[in-house]
């Protein structure tokens, strides 16, 4: 604005102020009162740490991991935990810590790729067939029914069996049937935004339908598809391990989680640690997936009036 | 300006399509302000929607302008005459839009150039001032949602706006002045007005000439004087005005539809 001398306002103010002179502070702003609304959920937050922790792990895996996740040393094979081996050993003497921090670049890949795929697919499936309606809507929505018929894992399984088994081809698998759920939310969603009058009033204005569809209910699906992806991000990591555990999934010699308990199985009890620890490390991602998808919920319900 | 002629609206298909309006026929002349009332349901706010284009099913002529207007399609020139202020201004703005980016998108939609000094004039025209421009819905009041509803009606600088109830979804004390907001921007702009409303002292108000609607169909249509001075020439008309006028429960026993029978 003017060259006014303002009373001096500290960062926080200018964010939060309710009369924001810009486009980027009244962005910023936004975004500030979402994080303070995060904030303030304690179980959410903690999600995030573990995740940032994760991600912190799998970018710094080479330099942090104790030992080469893939050297085996049979003699000194399923070894307790301890000092040199604080998770133990596996039945060909691996360091089970060092291959838990490289997994780990493993389940975020999967979860990347996945929740980078079948939420877009599902969006795009979902939004059309409820905008569209008709016969679009008719045929979108059987095909998303044929895939909602087949249990999820089943479906993977054959996908994964025609195309061969691999991380890559679990990933696709996973997200070509993950993709159903995230449509008829879509299409749910969609139905309820487009009678509203905001969007006859954008067709007032000359609004075409592919602008109506991406401006204007996209943004107000895509709140609750992210929730939705974050609380399903358990079941994917479940579901990719049951893929690896299964032997459909990561091969070995890869250090997938999944695999690492089916690795494990044989021994199970007697050495229990060689199951339990990619065990636990699944259990703690899963759950702080779904901590961060509760404290997004807070965050971004459309329906949440922040004022 | 708007010829209204024959016009009956139904929603739904043939087996059970329910037609909500009848035969409606009615003229505004440029500049003019032109009133519709009735009770809920009578097909007020149906008519407008129907001018809008926003519902498809409909029969008989409309013509803005002279131009016959066809189904749910409008064109880009239907657009930059004739613009809408809708009932609720919680459901009318997009949550997730900033009042500039609701502005902007208009403006660009219509084809407008100098966009950023459009947006400051039109928020200045509706009594809002630059401050509001970056906040969103939610920091808004009812008034300044329906101010902003008002801008963007306006960006387009169009002749006829139509305007859906504008004030009922407000507080008592806001009513009046977006009322008199409506009442300068039309002295300002030249503008036109098709108005509805369930409210007679607004109409009486805002118009030069009302049409009384009851189940669908145009009862009457006489000019404001008329309203004020409290003369409708049928029974429903003066009954709509004694029942405004303050509640008598011989006047609201025969108003009651369906009649109840029986006691």
């Amino acid at each position: 604005m003017s060259a006014m001398t303002r009373p001096p306002e500290s960062r926080r103010d200018w964010l939060l102020s309710d009369a924001p002179q810009t486009r980027r502070q009244a962005r910023l702003g936004a975004i500030y009162q979402g994080w303070l609304t995060f904030r303030a959920n304690r179980l959410a937050m903690v999600g995030l740490i573990v995740l940032v922790v994760l991600i912190g792990m799998a970018i710094l895996a080479p330099w942090i991991s104790p030992q080469n996740p893939y050297a085996q040393n049979l003699a000194n094979r399923l070894q307790p935990p301890s000092a040199a081996h604080w998770l133990g050993t596996d039945a060909l003497g691996r360091d089970i810590l060092s291959r838990l921090i490289h997994g780990s670049r493993i389940t975020l890949f999967i979860v990347g790729t996945v929740a980078l795929i079948a939420p877009v697919i599902g969006l795009l499936i979902g939004t059309v067939a409820g905008f569209a309606g008709g016969w679009v809507d008719q045929v979108l929505m059987r095909v998303t029914d044929i895939f909602l018929a087949f249990p999820k894992l089943i479906l993977a399984l054959a996908f994964v069996a025609a195309l061969g088994p691999s991380i890559g081809n679990a990933v696709l698998a996973l997200a070509l049937t993950a993709w159903p759920p995230y449509a008829r939310l879509a299409r749910a969603e969609t139905l309820t935004i487009r009678n509203a009058d905001f969007i006859a009033a954008a067709r007032l204005q000359g609004a075409g339908r592919l602008r109506l569809l991406i401006r204007h209910i996209w943004p107000l699906c895509l709140s609750s598809l992210i929730v939705r992806v974050a609380l399903d991000m358990a079941g994917i990591i479940l579901s990719a391990a049951g893929l690896g555990f299964l032997g459909l999934g990561a091969q070995p010699p890869l250090p997938e989680w999944g695999a690492m308990i089916s690795d494990g199985r044989g021994y199970i009890l007697d050495f229990w640690w060689v199951a339990a620890m990619p065990g636990i490390a699944i259990f703690l991602v899963s759950m702080a997936f779904n901590l961060l998808g509760d404290g997004l919920r807070d965050v971004l319900d459309p329906k949440g009036d922040k004022s | 300006m708007l010829n209204v002629d024959d016009l009956s609206v139904w929603f739904g298909q043939a087996p059970d399509r329910v037609t909500a309006v009848h035969d409606a026929t009615f003229d505004v002349a440029p500049g003019e302000s032109f009133g519709l009332v009735g009770e809920s349901g009578s097909g007020k706010s149906t008519i407008l929607r129907a001018i809008a284009g926003l519902i498809p099913g409909w029969s008989g002529r409309i013509a803005v302008d002279g131009q016959a207007q066809a189904g749910d399609r409008r064109d880009r020139a239907f657009f930059r005459t004739v613009q809408m202020v809708f009932q609720d201004p919680y459901a009318s703005l997009h949550p997730r839009h900033s009042v500039d980016a609701v502005l902007a998108e208009t403006l660009r939609l219509q084809g407008m150039d100098r966009i950023d000094q459009r947006i400051v004039t039109l928020l200045d025209d509706v009594g809002l001032g630059r401050g509001f421009r970056f906040r969103y819905p939610h920091q808004l009041s009812g008034g300044q949602r329906q101010r902003v509803a008002i801008a963007r009606a306006l960006a387009a600088e169009p002749r006829l706006l139509l305007l859906d109830e504008p004030t009922s979804a407000l507080d008592v004390s806001v009513q009046a002045e977006i009322l008199n907001l409506l009442a300068d921007l039309r002295e300002e702009h030249g503008l036109t007005y098709l108005m509805v409303s369930h409210d007679l002292s607004v109409i009486a108000h805002m118009c030069d000439r009302l049409a009384v609607m009851q189940q669908g169909r145009i009862v009457e249509i006489l000019p404001a004087a008329r309203l004020r001075q409290g003369q409708g020439s049928t029974p429903y008309t003066t009954q709509l005005i004694a029942a405004s006028a303050g509640y008598k429960a011989e006047v609201a026993r025969p108003l009651r539809w369906p009649p109840k029978t029986g006691h």
